[in-house]
């Protein structure tokens, strides 16, 4: 049998299905008596409801807050001193605090007759100033968004790490940088369809979700169900990236309208929808001081970051975990004596803030790896070698930083040396020493970040969120004809654990992979999990199921011993099969005799059978550090301000791969949406706080011939706490493209003293950074000119 | 994101839909390939009564060569002249044009006269067409009449479209030997609408020089006569003379009040010229 274990690049099972086009999700569903649903949402982003009338003729298919008798707001509350807890309506009452907020639902025939239906609706809003710009939300005597908390403040919080010892470095620089809100924009939004079953006495909800069973919890407790009474199936999912691990109110009110009509409901998630009121994240700003020496060797930080959170705290991430992240995460892979970081967590009228690939990381990448390129030019040195300075060095690894991140091992200088050399930072000075023919400015930057996967119970119960992932279980069941099903409670959407997850069976069972099947994204089948998030899956999940696969290649090797007459300490199992002192008896055998010939095995035989259901968690669970430099050029056309990307190198360090070929598929599309918050993706609002882009038309995704190809080159230093060394990298493509990006367009700029903060990078945004250059130098000039 | 509920007529003639059209009451809207009128029929920007789709219309997808000049129905594809299955008179120009509209699944169902007649400012056949000096023909109730296809467009997503009147065909002059033409526009991505326009064609033999400036707020900007910008047009390498100052005060006194809007459009026209020499 060719090599299917770990370290293998295997075909992904799941294309198959894909690839023809059979792919099952959640709007292919069809079952007799299903009605849609479409919503009326709020047009205003602030706003007291005077009323809202619904013709007589159409009550009987229009729902509002007061119909929703017992059920509960959604509450996730951070354990964080001084969080402020919002009550998240499912259907809105008395007041709407985003535009797009649920105010009634209704039921039709097809969505287009919901639609239909729900444009009867009339809403009498009295209209309240709209707090659209999270810097002026936090201002004394700003409106409300939650009139009893007295401002507009989640939470606040402040460390400090002997700060002030680095005032007196010789270079200081300062910047005020800034993220775009952005929306997650997967292929498929969310779609839910609810029906009650009568036989089981229970609530079925078929959901696109990254984290059923966490959803069946939060969905349990607004309904005031037993968590028996709810089950989850979430299939084949076209993309999370964050978005699908929420409770949405919609949710919750398919899930009431189920519960109270005698027939299945449906809604899915218009792109206008996603867009404007459920999808977004991102949205960063930062006031953000390097404090270094003269060689660029790091001081300190210090920083002021806010965080738009939006209207109400969302289910299970909370509004604070990406402020409260940004200051425990910003000092980076490097190594530097003196911190100071205020974070804020900021309520407007938007839509809450989701937690996006990558979470917090892309933007404080951004901001910390753009400082340190100013210290660079401050400095006079290259970008590179202020890094290299400050790196965290293999022989401190692993390495307790500033924050008391546990780094757990690696190699970060070798990653930048390696991604400088493929890049080929000389060739490209001296390109740029010649000029373009085409009048282009080309730039070289690069950046490097680490990034904290698969953090458990120790990380996790300090947030006190409502969610906090203990063992991670998998269920090994060995079926009669001597395959293997696997069940967990992650989910795969991408991640191809229907491939990676037999893999690692296969490495301890040697069981072929075609005959091993996973069994995920329904609650009724699969051990509780919070799911997929956090870069976690390969090392949890995986961790678990190699764990199983023991359980159960030890039982198995318990009959196969039996059968082969010998002493179970004496056989040992090889490519599935049991193989003693005199012969050998194959896995199928072994299993055809439990299920099969009972009468074959001894009294004593292990009642467990060739089943096993156990918890994993790494030896540490404080999170594997895996960690990447990205090195980018770029051409930056100055007097239309485009910007394309030439050459792109990667190199990244994710532990053991489980399967290479999965992980570059990983990084390419990160890649693809790092690209998109460096130059493209971007929802604005206006000064009411209505969102401005509600389709793909306004709200630009880099397609095709926006992402090159980039070269991608691996490092493989084993994680030292985990099963097979293995390090997540989820998240990683998309945390470190802006900051590289960014600094190679401030490379390209820097003739004209030019400097970008703010993502995404736009041609208009690249043209004001000229002209404000431009008009600070004529102005300086003059100035000169006065003392000459 | 489900259109309201229209009746559909898909008739065979065009004095079918003239008739449709002339009836009072209903609202009506033609659809010629619908990628415009489908997503705003869905976002329920557009409810009309009655929907006519006129893609069945044969004398609509005709092609007639006039001698001097080539006319094209109104449902003739971009992806019918990026494949040349319409005769190229403009040495080029209008497939290569036509090649970079949006995206090809696009190009197969969009239209020329629907996206005339959709007259957004960003769309890149108003501004090309504009250039060659192209016009189209509209049949109503009282007949016939043929305009100049920068004057159909009346501003934004607005067409000189009177009661009861559909647009029928395009016509396109044949360019002289020596002719020239450069086009540029400005775009963030592959297939998005674009920010900036610049159309330029010097066809000696007709004594034709004109320029278009388009991805304004409203109409393309025609200068008709570009020597105020081009000298007399017998440099060797147009954009060496080309007087961006001077264009930058056409686009102002256009309304363009915005200095780094009307430098990309000014550098959008200025590569369009420089472009004449490549192409």
């Amino acid at each position: 049998m060719k090599n299917q274990g770990v370290g293998a690049s295997m075909l992904r099972k799941e294309d198959d299905r894909f690839l023809r086009g059979r792919g099952q999700y959640v709007a292919d569903l069809r079952l007799p008596g299903m009605k849609d649903v479409a919503f009326v949402r709020s047009p205003l982003a602030h706003a007291r409801i005077a009323g809202v009338r619904i013709p007589d003729e159409m009550r009987d298919r229009v729902y509002v807050a007061g119909d929703l008798k017992g059920v509960k707001p959604i509450v996730a509350v951070s354990g964080l001193a001084g969080f402020k807890v919002s009550e998240q309506p499912v259907l809105a009452f008395e007041k709407v605090r985003q535009v797009g907020e649920l105010i009634a639902v209704c039921v039709g025939t097809s969505r287009a007759e919901a639609e239909d239906i729900a444009a009867t609706v009339e809403l009498d809003l009295d209209e309240l100033p709209a707090l659209h710009d999270m810097i002026e939300a936090r201002k004394p005597g700003a409106a409300l968004v939650h009139e009893h908390w007295g401002d507009n403040v989640f939470l606040e919080t402040f460390v400090d790490v002997n700060m002030e010892a680095a005032y007196d470095a010789p270079i200081k620089v300062t910047r005020e940088i800034s993220t775009a809100r952005q929306s997650m924009a997967p292929m498929e939004g969310r779609g839910t369809v609810a029906y009650w079953d009568k036989r089981l006495e229970q609530l079925v909800l078929h959901t696109g979700s990254q984290m059923p069973h966490i959803v069946r919890t939060g969905l349990a407790e607004c309904l005031g169900l037993g968590q028996e009474q709810v089950r989850i199936v979430s299939p084949d999912v076209g993309g999370g990236f964050g978005y699908k691990g929420i409770l949405l109110p919609e949710d919750i009110c398919l899930a009431f309208l189920a519960m109270k009509l005698d027939h299945p409901v449906r809604w899915i998630e218009d792109r206008r929808e996603h867009l404007t009121a459920g999808a977004n994240c991102r949205e960063h700003h930062y006031i953000i001081t390097g404090y270094a020496d003269r060689d660029g060797k790091l001081r300190g930080i210090e920083c002021e970051a806010t965080v738009d959170s939006g209207a109400y705290s969302s289910y299970p991430f909370s509004a604070c975990l990406e402020a409260a992240q940004i200051a425990s995460i910003l000092p980076g892979p490097y190594d530097f004596p003196s911190y100071r970081c205020r974070t804020w967590s900021v309520s407007t009228n938007k839509c809450p803030i989701l937690p996006y690939r990558g979470v917090a990381r892309t933007g404080v990448c951004y901001a910390l790896e753009l400082v340190l390129d100013a210290i660079a030019r401050e400095a006079g040195i290259e970008p590179h070698e202020v890094r290299l300075k400050n790196l965290v060095q293999p022989e401190q690894m692993p390495f307790d930083n500033i924050t008391r991140k546990h780094f757990d091992s690696g190699d970060y200088p070798e990653a930048l040396h390696r991604a400088m050399a493929a890049i080929d930072l000389a060739g490209i000075r001296a390109r740029q020493q010649q000029g373009e023919p085409d009048g282009r400015l080309i730039g070289i930057g690069h950046s490097i970040y680490c990034e904290q996967g698969a953090h458990g119970t120790s990380v996790y119960a300090g947030w006190g969120i409502p969610m906090v992932p203990g063992h991670e279980q998998a269920t090994a069941r060995m079926t009669p004809d001597g395959g293997l099903e696997i069940r967990v409670g992650v989910h795969s959407h991408g991640q191809s654990m229907e491939t990676t997850l037999p893999q690692v069976a296969n490495e301890i069972l040697g069981i072929d992979t075609a005959k091993i099947k996973l069994v995920h994204g329904d609650t009724e089948y699969t051990p509780y999990s919070t799911g997929s998030w956090g870069s976690r899956c390969a090392v949890m999940a995986g961790g678990a199921v190699a764990t199983a696969a023991r359980e159960v290649a030890g039982l198995a090797k318990g009959i196969g011993a039996h059968l082969l007459q010998a002493d179970v300490a004496d056989v040992k199992l090889v490519d599935g099969h049991v193989v003693g002192p005199h012969g050998s008896v194959s896995l199928e055998t072994v299993a055809f005799t439990w299920y099969r010939r009972p009468q074959d095995l001894p009294a004593s035989v292990d009642p467990r059978g060739l089943e096993s259901t156990i918890g994993y968690k790494p030896v540490r669970d404080s999170g594997t550090f895996s960690y990447a430099a990205h090195a980018v050029v770029v051409a930056v056309d100055p007097e239309m301000g485009d910007i394309e990307i030439l050459d792109y190198v990667i190199v990244e360090d994710g532990g053991k791969l489980i399967n290479p070929m999965v992980v570059d598929g990983q990084i390419y599309g990160g890649l693809a949406q790092g690209i998109g918050t460096a130059l493209y993706e971007e929802m604005n609002f206006d000064a009411s706080g209505q969102p401005l882009a509600s389709t793909f038309a306004d709200y630009l995704l880099p397609g095709p011939t926006e992402v090159p190809a980039p070269r991608v080159d691996h490092m493989e230093t084993l994680a030292p706490y985990t099963e097979f060394g293995v390090k997540g990298i989820g998240e990683g493509g998309a945390i470190a493209p802006p900051a590289a990006i960014g600094n190679a367009v401030n490379d390209a700029l820097r003739r004209f003293g030019a400097e970008l903060l703010h993502s995404p990078m736009t041609p208009r945004r690249v043209l004001e950074a000229i002209q404000a250059a431009k008009t600070a130098s004529a102005a300086s000039q003059v100035k000169q000119g006065e003392f000459a | 994101m489900k259109p309201v509920n229209f009746d559909y007529a898909r008739p065979a003639d065009v004095g079918a839909v003239l008739a449709l059209l002339a009836e009072d009451g209903p609202s009506v809207k033609l659809m010629a390939g619908g990628q415009s009128l489908g997503p705003m029929l869905n976002m329920r920007l557009v409810q009309p009564d009655l929907l006519v789709d006129i893609a069945a219309i044969d004398e609509l997808k005709q092609v007639t060569d006039k001698g001097d000049a080539i006319v094209f129905g109104a449902c003739i594809t971009h992806a019918d002249i990026e494949d040349r299955r319409v005769p190229d008179v403009t040495h080029g120009a209008l497939p290569r044009v036509a090649n970079g509209i949006a995206y090809r699944a696009v190009r197969n169902r969009g239209t020329v006269g629907g996206s005339l007649t959709h007259a957004d400012p960003s769309a890149d056949w108003i501004s090309m067409l504009s250039a060659v000096g192209a016009r189209v023909t509209l049949r109503g109730p009282s007949g016939e009449r043929t305009i100049a296809v920068e004057d159909y467009m009346l501003g934004a997503l607005e067409a000189d479209l009177r009661p009861g009147e559909m647009l029928v065909s395009a016509t396109v002059p044949k360019l002289g030997r020596s002719a020239r033409w450069g086009y540029y526009k400005s775009c963030r991505k592959t297939g998005e609408f674009a920010h900036a326009i610049g159309a330029f064609l010097a066809d000696p033999d007709r004594g034709v020089c004109r320029v278009v400036i388009g991805a304004t707020e409203s109409r393309p900007i025609v200068v008709a006569d570009a020597s105020r910008l081009l000298g007399d047009g017998t440099a060797a390498r147009l954009e060496q003379v080309f007087d961006s100052a001077a264009a930058d005060e056409i686009v102002a006194a256009a309304g363009m009040e915005d200095p780094l809007d009307r430098q990309t459009h000014v550098v959008a026209l200025r590569r369009a010229i420089e472009r004449a020499h490549s192409a």
